[in-house]
């Protein structure tokens, strides 16, 4: 009689004694920074996530409960993340994490994943060379962003000369070694590629644009590949624009910038310039299309737009969903072995399936930018192309192959000794 | 209006547009366009535009010509519920259909799909316009069409020739001819006469191509061609590297003039004050916020909204400057380091009351289309109009607050209040008030520095920090309490850091700088222009 007493008090609070609800739903932990420098792209993912659960909640939830977001906000400080991410494991209790955007936050919460036997979904085209246990990457891998995107700049536009603009940091760099290689291994001279790294925020384009210039005007077909990030991108554009430098001359193929950057650009003086994504808004399909009305209705602005990692987080979300249903338990390590090989929709028309070294078969779209901020899409792969963690471009690592499932359940298994940890370094 | 038209077509594209709308509504119909051209311009596939492309080239009536420019502007639609292709231009409430050439009233933009082309796609147009507009009588449209013209464009040299022959102006003339000689340096059949007229035309010219046709005559087996491509390669080089020189030169000025507008207000208020202002950037950001406040109170006229908001953003600077002295600052005075941390507080507080207000989200504040583009000196050497504005502004600026400092009653309080605060009282200056006043000009400027910054880079919430370093640096190194130090200094470290970028890249040039900087602060540590007298002396 009391324990249903004390039963009902706690049904009646359920705004004061959430943590003791801990039997009763499922916790979902999103980890994006909702203050500090990465505020800009991260919010949105949040919210994102906030809409999935709400409407997975409305479906009847997962395994007959009821879903519930515990957001916390690392605020764009690296080892914070690490702290947050083993609040969310440990006293949190969540089934699973959906976070990080940079490259070092998600190498920073790395080990806590592994150690406290987490799971992270981690929505952002990223540099590659990773392969986790317990991270699933629902961004593309290197193969599936800059590689097609270097082979529609050589067969499509008949590109010769390449400048590789970048921001000193970890992805560029380690995007740019991969490139230059492949460059490299499809005959392209020393002397034709340039490569120009910029502090993080560099405003001040002006002799790099000019000395692009020059670069370009050796009567070969130049083009700039920018894995240049984040607040960088607009002073670099509007500089492009300013010395006379169009789409037409010297293309730039973007990895870094979407949607999402461009709605703060007035976009018409680059009109024509290129990105690479396995996303666009523009996409005329029915799913995309439902995908933006409940985006919509749920934000209460229609002018927000979408972009590549909130479709990753759409799959991600949507596949963790499936595998917890499969494995009937939000156990981690069930989850895990029930999630490899499932597949589901995705926004552009096509199915993303889960591969054994934890990457997503993702199609390639190579968009131009509009006067109105979306992307027109110009050219894409004819199916979904594979995502590889281990580039086959670099010596260090083209022998690895990362596999989870058995016999291997290995992140870095050397093909040619047949070892796990063969040549890796971490 | 796309970009392409303003780059290629600038002297000419009013002409052209009003030429076009003189002629279009009589000749618009008659377009023979075959069905499967039709079809390939309604897929939605870019790729599939070929077809139509291909017999528009050939199409020389003006009704194509029209076609191919509303295709380059995005202006051509196809409906998505039957099929019809029309031309509807901004603004415009008619719709041309394509291929009939009806006019009729058409305001449903929402059934409307637009018929998109590739940038490639996108230049071949250009290139087919342009070729149309080759003869044209007016000598401008004629010099942009015959300017965008590139060598490999340019193809044959019969249409060359002919060109040459019926021209006039001096100008086109000349470029013609160089494209003659680019064409004929790479014919091998040309004799050693042709040659050598065509060394010497391309020795002045200023097509990028030039140096690198003439390369390939380097050590020519008659040894007068060989010495005169030498002399033209040389002249090449010699106005080239004149060029880079003053580029150079621009560059750092322009880059400095955008340091010194940062920091001068913080001249002012830590120069002149000595109150560590960290928030300083975030002062310079709400400047920049007002420019896109203004932008969306006065749509569709960024000029007018940008020259309103230059004031505007110096009133939302100084009050916000007000505010902070008199509710902050003016507990701490004396006390540099609890100052510091405050004032540092209060830059996050701004940024993060900005992401929950505004948006975390940049915001995209446009250029006017005077701050666009280059200005051209000579044929390669140009300057871009942003920065020129830019650098006029920041010395106008300087100006005025030189001015206020030194000509005005209020200067004089201020440098009083500075020098020595007791006596500046007991001669009945009321210090409190020039203090908030000092603050709030210094604030109001960085107000201003952010207006202008707003046309450079990004309009977010972490526009400031950006600049705050450098800001310091700036007035630390040009001598605390000296304006005109201030000046000097960015503009000094401005062209520092040009100079070194192209030898060392762009993140060596700024940890040289640095470096450097931190050297010459051990053998003058009061700055470039120290303060002298006994008020420094304390």
């Amino acid at each position: 009689m009391i324990r249903k007493f004390i039963l009902a008090l706690l049904v009646g609070l359920p705004v004061l004694c959430g943590t003791a609800f801990a039997a009763d739903t499922v916790k979902v932990g999103i980890l994006h920074s909702l203050s500090g420098t990465m505020a800009i792209s991260e919010t949105t993912l949040k919210d994102v996530m906030l809409m999935l659960i709400d409407e997975q909640n409305k479906k009847g939830g997962l395994l007959g409960k009821k879903l519930e977001a515990v957001v916390v906000d690392p605020a764009s400080d690296w080892p914070l993340f690490a702290e947050r991410a083993r609040e969310l494991l440990t006293q949190r209790k969540v089934a699973a994490v959906f976070g990080c955007w940079t490259s070092v936050s998600r190498k920073s919460v790395l080990p806590v994943f592994e150690g406290e036997n987490g799971l992270l979904f981690y929505p952002v085209q990223y540099e590659g060379e990773e392969s986790s246990r317990n991270v699933i990457y629902t961004g593309a891998a290197p193969n599936q962003q800059a590689v097609p995107a270097v082979d529609y700049l050589i067969k499509d536009l008949g590109v010769k000369r390449f400048v590789l603009a970048g921001t000193d940091y970890v992805f560029p760099r380690t995007a740019n070694k991969i490139i230059e290689a492949y460059l490299k291994s499809k005959g392209t001279a020393d002397t034709d590629i340039l490569i120009n790294y910029t502090p993080f925020g560099h405003s001040d384009w002006q002799s790099i644009i000019a000395e692009i210039k020059k670069f370009g005007s050796a009567g070969k077909k130049t083009a700039i590949i920018s894995t240049i990030n984040g607040d960088a991108n607009v002073p670099f554009y509007k500089e492009l624009a300013n010395q006379g430098v169009s789409a037409a001359d010297i293309p730039v193929m973007a990895f870094s910038v979407g949607e999402e950057e461009l709605s703060g650009i007035d976009t018409k003086p680059l009109v024509g310039h290129l990105a690479a994504w396995n996303y666009f808004m523009s996409v005329d399909k029915p799913a995309n299309a439902e995908f933006i009305k409940k985006w919509h209705a749920f934000i209460k602005d229609p002018k927000r737009v979408t972009n590549d990692p909130m479709e990753a987080h759409y799959i991600g979300f949507n596949l963790w969903v499936k595998a917890v249903e499969k494995a009937g338990t939000t156990d981690v390590d069930a989850v895990l072995k029930a999630v490899v090989g499932l597949s589901v929709p995705n926004l552009t028309g096509g199915t993303a399936t889960l591969l054994p070294n934890h990457h997503l078969t993702k199609p390639v779209l190579i968009g131009e930018i509009q006067g109105d901020g979306q992307f027109q899409v110009v050219w894409e792969t004819p199916g979904e192309v594979p995502g590889d963690a281990w580039s086959d471009y670099l010596p260090d690592s083209k022998n690895l192959e990362a596999d989870w499932t058995d016999p291997i359940n290995c992140g870095n298994y050397n093909a040619v000794t047949k070892k796990c940890g063969g040549a890796a370094k971490q | 209006m796309s970009f392409l038209h303003r780059t290629l077509l600038l002297p000419g594209f009013p002409a052209l547009l009003l030429f076009l709308s003189l002629l279009c509504p009589a000749r618009a119909g008659g377009l023979s366009l075959s069905p499967e051209a039709l079809d390939s311009l309604r897929s939605s596939k870019v790729a599939d535009r070929e077809r139509a492309l291909r017999e528009l080239g050939e199409d020389a009536s003006e009704a194509a010509a029209e076609l191919l420019d509303a295709l380059r502007a995005g202006d051509l639609y196809v409906r998505r519920d039957n099929g019809d292709l029309l031309i509807l231009r901004p603004g415009a409430e008619e719709a041309i259909f394509v291929p009939g050439g009806e006019r009729t009233p058409f305001a449903d933009r929402t059934l409307l799909r637009k018929v998109g082309i590739s940038n490639s796609q996108r230049s071949a147009v250009t290139v087919l316009l342009n070729r149309r507009l080759l003869r044209h009588t007016d000598a401008d449209v004629r010099r942009g069409a015959v300017e965008s013209l590139r060598a490999g464009d340019a193809g044959d040299k019969a249409l060359l020739l002919s060109l040459l022959q019926n021209e006039s102006d001096t100008r086109i003339r000349a470029r013609l001819e160089q494209l003659l000689a680019l064409l004929g340096v790479g014919d091998a059949g040309a004799s050693s006469d042709d040659l050598l007229r065509a060394a010497a035309v391309l020795g002045d010219a200023s097509l990028p191509q030039a140096a690198q046709a003439l390369e390939t005559l380097k050590g020519h087996r008659d040894p007068r061609v060989a010495a005169a491509v030498d002399k033209a390669l040389y002249r090449l080089r010699v106005t080239a590297d004149r060029s880079d020189m003053l580029e150079t030169l621009f560059f750092g000025l322009s880059l400095g003039s955008v340091l010194v507008l940062t920091s001068i207000g913080l001249a002012v208020t830590f120069g002149v004050m000595g109150v560590i202002n960290m928030a300083h950037g975030e002062l310079v950001m709400l400047g920049a916020y007002t420019v896109w406040g203004m932008q969306q109170l006065l749509p569709g006229r960024p000029g007018t909204a940008l020259l309103l908001a230059v004031p505007a953003s110096f009133l939302v600077g100084g009050c916000a400057g007000a505010l902070l002295e008199r509710s902050v600052i003016r507990h701490l005075y004396g006390r540099p380091l609890e100052t510091l941390l405050a004032t540092f507080g209060i830059s996050l507080i701004l940024q993060q009351a900005v992401r929950t207000l505004i948006s975390p989200m940049n915001r995209a504040v446009e250029s006017p289309a005077f701050m666009r583009g280059m200005l051209h000196i000579t044929d390669n050497f140009g300057l871009t109009c942003n920065r020129v504005y830019i650098l006029c502004f920041c010395l106008g600026v300087f100006a005025l607050i030189y001015a206020t400092m030194h000509k005005t009653r209020l200067g004089l309080e201020v440098r009083a209040v500075a020098q020595n605060r007791p006596i500046a009282r007991a001669l009945g200056i009321n210090a409190s008030r020039v203090d908030t006043l000092t603050f709030a000009l210094g604030s109001g400027v960085a107000g201003m520095a952010g207006a202008a910054l707003s046309q450079l880079t990004n309009v977010g919430p972490n526009l400031g920090q950006g600049y705050i370093v450098d800001s310091f640096m700036v007035v630390v190194f040009g001598g605390v309490g000296n304006l005109y130090g201030t000046l000097c200094g960015g503009l000094v470290l401005g062209l520092a850091n040009k100079l070194l970028e192209p030898a060392s890249g762009a993140m060596l040039a700024k940890i040289i700088l640095l470096a450097g900087l931190i050297l010459f602060m051990q053998i003058k540590p009061k700055g470039l222009f120290p303060e002298r007298g006994r008020a420094a002396e304390n």
